[in-house]
This record gives C-alpha cells, sequence and structure tokens, in this order.
C-alpha cells in the first residue's frame, strides 16, 4: 500500500511538472511582452533597464528554471489589478472555493447513490423512470444557464435569498446567530446548483454501475438465499457499484472545478473561478495563469486521493 | 462487423426508442433552420427594428421571441445563432475525432514505449482544468478569430476519445485476424487503417455524438464569460451572456438562446446514449457478441450488464459535463 502511494505521488508531481511547463511555454508564446509600453514617457532605455531588472534579457532556460522554483515555493507574482502577491490573493480566495466544491460534492454523493439505488431498485416502475429522464434533463443543462434560473426563480420572482456575495453588506452589524443564518442564506443557492447539476451525473454512472453488477454471481447467490430486492440493491450490488464512483470522483474534478467558475461567476462568489474571470478582463496574467496552475494542483490532488481511496476499498488495485 | 451493428440497428428498431427518434428528427430540423436561416428568418440578421419604440419590447405576433436591447427580433437572431454554435460545436467534435483517434492508434498500434509516454501526456492534460486553461488561453490571445476557436476547442477536446479508441484498439489487437494479417505480412499502417480503425469507429461515433452537446456548452459557456464568439458574430451563448445582464426584466432575450442551448444538448444526449444502447458491443452480452438480434430482450433490462467493471478506468469520463 505504501509502495503504490508512493509512486502514485511520483506520478502526480510530474504531471504537476508538465502542466507548469506547458504554462510557461504558453505564457511566452503568447504575443506581447510586460514592457511593451505605447508611451512617449517609457523610454527605450528605462523599457531595457526593467527587462533587465525583471530578467526577462535572461536566455529563456534560465528563466525556465527560475520560474519553475518560485512555482515550486507558491510564488506567482504580483496581481497588478489586486494590488498584492498573488499567492495572498489565492490564499484568500482558495478556500471558499473549497468550501463550495466540498458541500456540494458531499451532498451529491449522499443524493446522487441513494437515487442511482432508487432507480435500480424500483426499475419497473414509471417512478424510476420518471427519476430517469430527470436525471439526464439535468445533466444536460449548462450550469451557468441553470445558475442564472435558479437566480431568476429564487431571488428575483420568489425573492427569499440572497442573489450573490458571500455574505450581506450589513454582515459585519448583525449579532451572532443572525450572521450565521446570513452566511448559510448566502450558501444555498450556490451550493444547491452545484449539488443538482452534480448530482444528476453522478445518479447516471451510479445506475450504470449498479446495472452492471446485477448479472454477476453473487448477486444471483443473494436472491437465492432469499435477500430482497433492497437488500440486493441497497448492500450487494451497491457495495461492488461504489468503487467506479470513487474514480468517477477524481475524473469529474477537473469538470467540477470549470462548473465553479461559471457558478461563481453567476453568483458573484468572491473564490477563485470569480478571481480568474475578473483576471482576464483586467489583462492580470499572472494571476490567470495561478488560478490555472493551482487548480490543476487540486485536480492532481483529487485524481492522487481518488486513486488512494480506490486502493483502500478494492484489495485487487493494490497488486498490480 | 461495424456494417453488420448498422444492420442490426436497421433491424432492431426496438432500440432505438421513440425518445431517440425524436431528438434526431429535431436535430435535422434544427441544421436545416440554420442552414436555410436567411430564408425562413423574418428579418434581416443584425437588423435593428425601431431601436426607440421596440428595444426589449417583450414576445408579440410579429416578434415571437420578443425584441433585444437593439430592437432586433430574438427568433431571428436564435436562427442565425445556430449556424455559429452549431458549425462551431460540430466542426471541433469532428477535429477531437480525428485527432483523438489517431493518438489512440497510434499508442495501442506501437505499444510499449511509445504508448506509455503518450499516455503519460494524456494524464498531463487531463489533470488541466479544460475551462480554466481556454480561459487563460482566450485571455492570452483576444480577440481570437472564430476558425481559431473551433481549432482551439478541436484541439483541447480529444482526450477521452484517444482513451477510449486505444483501450479498444488494444482489444482487437489481440483478435486471431490482426494476429492473420501480421502473418500474411502487412506493415503496421496497414494493421492501424485496415484492421484496427474500423473496429474503434464504434465508440468514436458513440463519444462524437455525446461531445457536440458538451461543446455547445463549452462555447456557449466561454461566450457567456466573454470570451467565446463575439460580436458581430453571435453563438447562442454571446446572446445569453448580453441578454443575462439585464435577464430580469427582459427574460425572453435570454430565455430563447437557453432553451435553444438545451433542447440542443438534450437531444444529442439522448441521440448518443441510444447509439451507445444500440451499437456498443459492450453492452452485448459478452457471449453472443456479433450475433445479431440475440441481444433484444436483456438489454431492456440491463444495459451494459456484460460491461466489466475494472476494463477501462475512463469509460466514465467519455461524457463529463
Amino acid at each position: 500500500m505504501r509502495r503504490f502511494v508512493a509512486v502514485r505521488s511520483v506520478h502526480a508531481i510530474v504531471v504537476l511538472w508538465l502542466v507548469a511547463t506547458v504554462a510557461f511555454f504558453l505564457i511566452h508564446a503568447a504575443p506581447g511582452d510586460p514592457f511593451l509600453f505605447e508611451s512617449d514617457r517609457v523610454r527605450a532605455d528605462v523599457r531595457a533597464q526593467l527587462r533587465e531588472r525583471f530578467g526577462y534579457d535572461r536566455p529563456i532556460v534560465e528563466q525556465y528554471g527560475r520560474y519553475l522554483l518560485n512555482v515550486a515555493r507558491g510564488e506567482f507574482g504580483y496581481s497588478h489589478s489586486l494590488h498584492v502577491p498573488v499567492r495572498e490573493a489565492i490564499t484568500e480566495r482558495l478556500p471558499r472555493t473549497l468550501l463550495l466544491m466540498g458541500l456540494g460534492m458531499g451532498l451529491s454523493f449522499l443524493l446522487g447513490i441513494r437515487l442511482g439505488v432508487y432507480e435500480v431498485r424500483h426499475r419497473f416502475t414509471w417512478r424510476a423512470r420518471v427519476a430517469n429522464r430527470a436525471s439526464l434533463l439535468m445533466y444536460s443543462l449548462p450550469d451557468f444557464w441553470f445558475a442564472i434560473m435558479m437566480l431568476l426563480v429564487f431571488a428575483y420572482w420568489l425573492p427569499v435569498l440572497p442573489a450573490g456575495q458571500m455574505v450581506d453588506v450589513l454582515h459585519d452589524y448583525m449579532s451572532p446567530g443572525r450572521a450565521a443564518w446570513d452566511r448559510v442564506q448566502h450558501l444555498i443557492l450556490p451550493v444547491g446548483t452545484f449539488t443538482l447539476m452534480f448530482t444528476a451525473f453522478l445518479t447516471r454512472y451510479q445506475r450504470a454501475a449498479l446495472l452492471d453488477t446485477l448479472p454477476a454471481d453473487y448477486v444471483r447467490t443473494a436472491r437465492a438465499k432469499g435477500v430482497d430486492e433492497r437488500g440486493v440493491v441497497g448492500r450487494h450490488a451497491l457495495r461492488n457499484a461504489i468503487l467506479p464512483i470513487i474514480t468517477l470522483a477524481g475524473l469529474a474534478f477537473p469538470a467540477l472545478v470549470g462548473g465553479a467558475v461559471f457558478v461563481e461567476k453567476v453568483f458573484s462568489w468572491p473564490g477563485l473561478g470569480l478571481m480568474a474571470v475578473n483576471a482576464i478582463t483586467v489583462r492580470d496574467y499572472p494571476l490567470v495563469l495561478a488560478a490555472v496552475l493551482v487548480s490543476a494542483g487540486m485536480v492532481v490532488l483529487g485524481n492522487l486521493l481518488a486513486d488512494v481511496a480506490y486502493a483502500f476499498a478494492d484489495p485487487r488495485v493494490r497488486v498490480r | 462487423m461495424f456494417a453488420e451493428r448498422i444492420a442490426t440497428l436497421r433491424s432492431g428498431t426496438r432500440r432505438f426508442d421513440a425518445g431517440a427518434r425524436a431528438a434526431l428528427v429535431l436535430l435535422l430540423a434544427m441544421y436545416a433552420a440554420a442552414l436555410l436561416a436567411p430564408v425562413i428568418a423574418p428579418y434581416a440578421q443584425s437588423e435593428q427594428v425601431d431601436i426607440v419604440r421596440m428595444a426589449n419590447h417583450a414576445p408579440t405576433l410579429a416578434h415571437p421571441f420578443g425584441t433585444d436591447r437593439f430592437s432586433r427580433d430574438v427568433l431571428t437572431r436564435v436562427l442565425y445563432g445556430a449556424r455559429v454554435s452549431l458549425s462551431i460545436a460540430t466542426i471541433a467534435v469532428l477535429v477531437a475525432a480525428v485527432v483523438g483517434t489517431m493518438y489512440g492508434l497510434v499508442a495501442a498500434a506501437f505499444g510499449g514505449v511509445v504508448d506509455t509516454l503518450l499516455m503519460r501526456l494524456l494524464d498531463t492534460m487531463l489533470a488541466i482544468p479544460k475551462v480554466l486553461l481556454l480561459v487563460a488561453v482566450l485571455a492570452l490571445w483576444s480577440p481570437m478569430p472564430l476558425w481559431a476557436l473551433v481549432l482551439l476547442l478541436g484541439l483541447t477536446g480529444w482526450f477521452d476519445v484517444s482513451r477510449l479508441v486505444r483501450a479498444e484498439a488494444l482489444v482487437v489487437r489481440e483478435r486471431e485476424f490482426v494476429l492473420a494479417a501480421h502473418a500474411l505480412g502487412a506493415g503496421r499502417r496497414r494493421v492501424m487503417f485496415r484492421h484496427l480503425l474500423p473496429n474503434v469507429l464504434v465508440p468514436v461515433i458513440v463519444t462524437t455524438t455525446l461531445g457536440i452537446g458538451n461543446v455547445i456548452v463549452l462555447e456557449a459557456g466561454l461566450s457567456f464569460i466573454g470570451i467565446g464568439v463575439r460580436e458581430p458574430n453571435a453563438s447562442w451563448g454571446t446572446m445569453f451572456y448580453e441578454a443575462s445582464e439585464a435577464f430580469a426584466g427582459t427574460w425572453w432575450a435570454a430565455l430563447f438562446p437557453g432553451v435553444a442551448i438545451v433542447t440542443t444538448v438534450l437531444c444529442f444526449n439522448v441521440l448518443g446514449d441510444a447509439l451507445r444502447a444500440a451499437l456498443d458491443p459492450r453492452q452485448l452480452p459478452s457471449a453472443s457478441v456479433g450475433t445479431r438480434g440475440a441481444a433484444a430482450t436483456s438489454i431492456d433490462v440491463f444495459p451494459g450488464a456484460a460491461r466489466n467493471l475494472h476494463s477501462d478506468g475512463g469509460d466514465p469520463s467519455r461524457s463529463l459535463p
């Protein structure tokens, strides 16, 4: 087991290094130059001095080496739009995105697995068919469209929930209980959107995975023993059908990070995704690239955890 | 083998159910509408009817979908938007299918070090969140011409295809007819194109169908944050983006492009699922692969019954949102 984790960790580090390299050459291939001012007030010699000071006159191999060292230390440069080091901007916003994704994923797993079991247990009834169609519909809805519709319904037509942001403007003046409720209220719509989208996705795969296990011998044995359908699907089949879902969670991670961008944008949730989108409009490249690198790191870590969880749950994988 | 499965599809219409057929008809209608937009659209492409009196006008008989803030007919714009959205998605997915198939085939046909290297590279590309990578590239190279956007979406969309193709080709590679071809002196290229390629086409067709829906959503999403398709070209995503800023007051300008996106994506997903159920060999009970018709009864109850759970880790990712 320890060996397995070690090998997977080395893979993860190699992948991260490749991602960082891709990002580096992406910046260098991009048109323009940080010191390409079209201004009379910046003379050519000043520009040359700036290039020298920031190391842009060095050979590209040296620039690449320095860049890798900096990324490894978590130094991503300075954000000219937020006027803080990029590292600070990230450490402030990453937890907010993780809160959104963590809550959304947790709820989705609770709901998605149950719904999948429900659809398979009652697979011959019209109710399960309706549930199945509903999850296909949810799965087909674009995340930003769904988010906007939620906003329209619950913040505009029935103004019961706040339309965006993390807390109310008056949050600081509220009593502790009221303030906590305020936070919860602001979480409902973004987390709800996230949960519904990911649940639809999980339900579809949980259902397919369960149906896959039904012809297995141990399911027939269970039936022969007289276990009822609830026990067969909910215990015997589910134990084995839960494995592909673990891998799936790892694989779905990039899509979730992408989804966070849209959900945060619609609900003005001040996380990593909204920061990246805002950074584009003001062309704050260090910030955009740091967002890409950090989220790639999250994806790699997510995959690693999924692999380890899988190996933990299924001894057959460890031997390979 | 492939023709045989198509024949199964034709005869076994029972498995291509009413929903899937409706989706197919609806999609064909949409492509036709997109193609005929200049003929059937009630107004000219960007015609401003009357900026003073008709801006942001609710749906009426003359404007069934209402007008936008520049008094342009929303129905007309949705029809022209179909041209942009559908052609971007279709071409991008075709590019992805070709690149992904070649990549997967090469990995499987060469095997060994080549395979390991190509797969590691693939892992890396899969680790980068696609939306954020596209965001970064589009931000660095903005504004990007339409053809470049299509190419970019295609070149970032083939990873799942190549995984599937490789997994499928690795199985086919060990079959007797491939060994026979090798024994008869067929070169690697001949084996790749003549023997492996026709046998991996089915999963490619299924993923491509599901992929069009995904690319429409992705393009719409990028346009929604203002970096995808830009004026004067307008995809459904661009229209939705423009209208969403004031969606509460003028819901029609955002609703109809949104409904167009949802309908199209839903149709492609329904069709893709039906195609998978009808064509995918792994959906047949393993004992009767290739013996047509034998599958019909058990399939309706247990889709994917014969699929080996651990055979390919890449499978669930084939249609990530």
